[in-house]
């Protein structure tokens, strides 16, 4: 038979939050986020943490960690609440499904923590800021470059 | 603040940046709380059910495989609440045993026929193109207005 499951925190919001940082490790967010943890629920994982309470508490609780390293500290929704019997390994007898997603984002989120530190530093914008690089083949500028120099 | 579907709808790095400069992202993660969060009959479901794959009949023919009307039972809602997308092109964890390239494909399709702003970029493949990647994303979503 079925086994029943009653919808778990309902009206609440899950969010992960990953740190990519030489400043601080997930322990630090971890004890940031105890700080000012009111009524949420914290689960602290390799990563950083999962944060499941009402969104105006969570995102209350987000914004004290950020502060801490904004440029290497990010978030994002998660579906199920940590420890759902229909995702959670312990009751799946293995390793869980899923985090290729993470972990493809995660080999190259410090190029992305390089644009948000560049961010306020206006001075230094890149000639090319229109458009990046052409995956393959020749780009039109560089072609008008190449016939500039022959004329 | 505008809700802006995300592509892949899982990314981490675009889910961040699009609340990050104040606007709503609009990923899976939406969908599969509403589902899980809503009781039905029995239980909420365990991820999807046979019925996604009928609700997909909303975006795909019924001829399309049921892999991807389920996919787009979760994508679809989302594509419809929609008032800008930021989409990376070719993304190599959305395809394969994690993805689904047809539905990648359909998606693209869908939101172009939205008429929405629209910003399409690929991964940075160095640290030049993040600072341009973030660049790209950061002035699009202040075009989108109400950001903070």
């Amino acid at each position: 038979m079925k086994e029943k499951i009653p919808p778990l925190y309902a009206g609440t919001v899950t969010k992960y939050v990953f740190i990519e940082s030489y400043k601080a490790t997930p322990d630090d967010i971890a004890a940031r986020a105890y700080e000012v943890s009111g009524q949420v629920m914290i689960k602290e994982t390799c990563f950083g943490l999962q944060i499941t309470g009402r969104e105006e508490e969570v995102d209350r609780v987000i914004a004290h960690i950020r502060a801490l390293d904004p440029a290497h500290i990010y978030v994002k929704d998660r579906g199920f609440p940590p420890g759902d019997p229909r995702r959670c390994r312990a009751n799946l007898g293995g390793a869980r499904p899923g985090y290729f997603g993470h972990e493809y984002e995660m080999g190259f989120i410090r190029r992305i923590s390089i644009g948000l530190e560049q961010l306020e530093n206006a001075s230094e914008r890149p000639e090319n800021e229109s458009e990046q690089k052409e995956t393959e083949g020749l780009s039109v500028k560089r072609l008008m470059e190449l016939i500039d120099q022959e004329a | 603040m505008a809700q802006v579907f995300i592509y892949p709808a899982t990314s981490l790095i675009l889910s961040d940046l699009v609340a990050r400069f104040g606007h709503k992202p609009l990923g899976t993660a939406l969908s599969v709380r509403e589902r899980i969060q809503t009781a039905g009959l029995d239980s909420p479901p365990l991820q999807m059910t046979p019925d996604d794959a009928k609700k997909g009949l909303r975006w795909a023919a019924v001829e399309v495989p049921s892999g991807v009307r389920g996919r787009m039972s979760l994508f679809g809602p989302l594509i419809d609440q929609a008032e800008a997308a930021i989409i990376v092109k070719n993304p190599d964890f959305a395809f394969g045993c994690m993805g689904c390239a047809r539905t990648d494909e359909l998606v693209e399709f869908l939101i172009k026929q939205k008429k929405i702003p629209i910003l399409e970029l690929y991964y940075p493949a160095d640290e030049e193109e993040g600072i341009i990647f973030v660049r790209r994303v950061r002035d699009f979503l202040t075009g989108l207005g109400g950001s903070s």
